[in-house]
């Protein structure tokens, strides 16, 4: 570039400056915000889901112009994408494939949290927005899978929205309120319409912006779990393990990118439906409300969850607790930060204690996900010594239990774990 | 080069996900030999598709001039496959009464146009071959793959008559149709094929576009990966 352009370029720059904080917020954020040097794999995860979240919204305007949310129409303005919108089936796999793999990068990128305590003070609020993310993104993807209007939106909707009629006293009428008729029908399919295209993400984004700005507030956790703002540069004031976000982790991060949407392009191009999991056969099926399936199973990031809601047996012929276990599954998260009392935050420095458990957990989460996809009698029954209860209810209710322990127990073993020196300075 | 490993790891973990789906199924199937490269096998499962199934069962979301596509000229198509004053840009639809139907066969036929993504071609292609004898039926038949069927057995004519042996469960012919068994399973291979296809006629174009955009990827996150190396050469 020549001088006379760059002396324009500076023009144009002081201009909107003077006007609108342009050139210190990308300092803030991008160019001058020291990000840890030492972020490994599970660092690709949150940049993931930000590219996701904008994914969806771009295919999600696209889809908007060509669905009608209408009980008569919705199925078949969905094959009509598929089959008469240039490229519609492009962007309608786009989406739903992107509805799972939202899923699998913000289990990643919570998990990542798990591993290495970024959840910790004075990361809290950070942890809590994250924990709201987690919620609304959860709605705005059983929003969306009524949408189809195949036979398993319908039912899984219907099963859903059920479940707060078990709420006592005022249940049945909240549910029928949620839906705004006695079934799910017309009227729901339009209200759903309207809470997955503006309401939900409109939520969804804000909360995500809040995310960012507590991250930035405070800086990033790291694979040690150090805060590498106590010792900084005495000259520059910059922390000696930082590096600036950009250009550093805006080009790993394109790496992460890059190899994501490989996986990503691999099943969207080849196996959409990742044999069932993704787009299930029987949404195929446009949706009857005097059919009911024989084998109603949510969609697969619900199923860890789903399997607790089962596993939970009825409480004076009441589902409620079923209910509450279910909903106390996920907002368990959000009191990490006060149930955690090691001295360390780090995976790495950790004693045997917390890794036993956080493995416990993970693979409580994997068999309670299996199951919930699964009737529960798969496994067969055990014998009449044991009552003959379906084997796979009794597993559920054993890693149901183990779920929760991992929670409860925290603050006691977290303080007793053997824990190891933390280094003053990040390792590679 | 530690993170890498794990991530091959993630990776592997990604692509085996399907392989533990739905390994059960209640009823055997036989597996469909569906191929969308054969046009010709697509065109003649089009013809009985519209000859046959297209009287009671609607096709709403297929489009007659998409055949196009498997390499029909739209003089064929309105020649060979267009009755009842149809236009080559219509939809497979038919004129029979929802209503009617479900009065006459028990529930109304299904439109058919994603039938092969609800229930798997190995399913159309069982059972179509899968019709017997049962008198105990308003019909008259009985499917093996779809116990008390309101659907009676379209394609007797060609197929001729099978009886279940309720104790071996095999089918045995025993009145011969106009073709042997050779031929009626492949035109129910045939027909299949063209469900398969119209289930998803994008699927090919799909496939093809994948595996450039595959290559592209390849290509960015080398290319990505060099530039971070080059980046972080300075970090220490």
């Amino acid at each position: 570039m020549t001088d006379k352009n760059q002396n324009k370029l500076d023009c144009v720059l002081n201009w909107v400056d003077e006007r609108f904080p342009l050139t210190s917020n990308i300092k803030a954020h991008l160019t001058e915000y020291y990000a840890p040097k030492n972020f490994n794999f599970w660092y690709f995860f949150g940049s993931l889901a930000l590219l996701v979240l904008v994914l969806q919204i771009l295919t999600g305007i696209f889809l908007t112009m060509h669905y009608k949310p209408d009980a008569d129409l919705a199925f078949g303005s969905v094959e009509y994408i598929m089959r008469d919108v240039p490229w519609g089936w492009l962007i309608r796999y786009m989406h739903s494939t992107g509805a799972s793999m939202f899923f699998v990068v913000v289990y990643l990128h919570m998990f990542r949290g798990l591993l290495y305590g970024s959840y910790r003070q004075p990361r809290e609020l950070i942890w809590l927005f994250g924990v709201a993310i987690f919620l609304a993104l959860m709605g705005e993807a059983f929003f969306g899978y009524l949408l189809p209007w195949g036979q398993m939106s319908y039912w899984g909707a219907q099963v859903i929205v059920n479940l707060f009629s078990t709420i006592p006293f005022i249940g049945p009428d909240v549910s029928e309120w949620l839906r705004g008729d006695y079934l799910v029908s017309d009227a729901t399919l339009n209200r759903f319409f309207a809470f997955h295209v503006i309401a939900l993400p409109f939520v969804l984004v804000g909360l995500v912006v809040a995310h960012l700005i507590a991250l930035h507030e405070v800086g990033s956790n790291n694979p040690d779990g150090i805060e590498i703002k106590k010792l900084k540069d005495k000259d520059t004031g910059i922390p000696l393990d930082g590096i600036p976000f950009h250009p550093y982790y805006t080009v790993k991060d394109l790496v992460g990118v890059s190899a994501f949407l490989i996986v990503f392009s691999a099943i969207m191009f080849f196996a959409p439906e990742m044999g069932g999991y993704f787009l299930e056969a029987n949404n195929f099926i446009p949706a009857d409300p005097l059919k009911t399936p024989a084998h109603i199973a949510p969609v697969w990031y619900f199923t860890p969850y789903y399997s607790i809601l089962r596993a939970v047996p009825p409480i004076l012929n009441s589902q409620f607790p079923g209910v509450a276990a279910m909903g106390l599954s996920v907002v368990a998260f959000a009191f990490l930060p006060w149930l955690d009392k090691s001295p360390v935050k780090s995976i790495r420095y950790r004693g045997t204690l917390y890794k036993g458990w956080l493995v416990a957990f993970v693979v409580s989460f994997l068999v309670l996900g299996y199951l919930g996809t699964v009737p529960s009698n798969v496994w067969g029954q055990f014998g009449p010594v044991l009552g003959g209860a379906d084997r796979a209810t009794v597993v559920a209710r054993t890693f149901t239990i183990i779920y929760f322990l991992f929670f409860i127990l925290m603050p006691w073993y977290t303080r007793k774990d053997k824990t190891k020196p933390v280094p003053e300075r990040v390792t590679g | 080069m530690k993170s890498l490993t794990k991530m091959k790891k993630v990776l592997w973990l990604l692509v085996l996900m399907p392989l533990v789906a739905f390994a059960s199924q209640e009823v055997h199937l036989d597996k469909a030999p569906v191929d969308a490269s054969n046009h010709e096998s697509l065109q003649r499962g089009a013809r009985t598709f519209v000859n046959y199934c297209l009287n009671c069962h609607s096709a709403n979301y297929m489009r007659y001039n998409r055949l196009l596509e498997i390499g029909l000229t739209e003089k064929q198509i309105k020649e060979n496959l267009l009755f009842a004053g149809d236009k080559v840009g219509d939809t497979m639809k038919v004129a029979i009464n929802k209503k009617d139907a479900a009065k006459w066969f028990g529930a109304a036929p299904p439109d058919l146009s994603v039938e092969v993504r609800a229930r798997g071609a190995d399913w159309v292609y069982t059972y179509m071959r899968g019709f017997y004898r049962d008198y105990s039926r308003p019909s008259g038949w009985n499917n093996t793959v779809f116990d008390k069927v309101g659907m009676p057995h379209v394609l007797y004519a060609l197929q001729g008559e099978q009886e279940l042996d309720h104790e071996t469960h095999q089918l045995k012919l025993v009145k011969p149709g106009a073709l042997s068994v050779d031929e009626y399973d492949a035109l129910v291979a045939d027909l299949t094929n063209f469900m398969a296809y119209m289930a998803e006629p994008a699927k090919q174009q799909r496939h093809q576009l994948g595996w450039f955009v595959l290559a592209f990827l390849g290509l960015l996150l080398v290319l990505t990966y060099k530039l971070k190396k080059a980046y972080w050469k300075e970090v220490h």
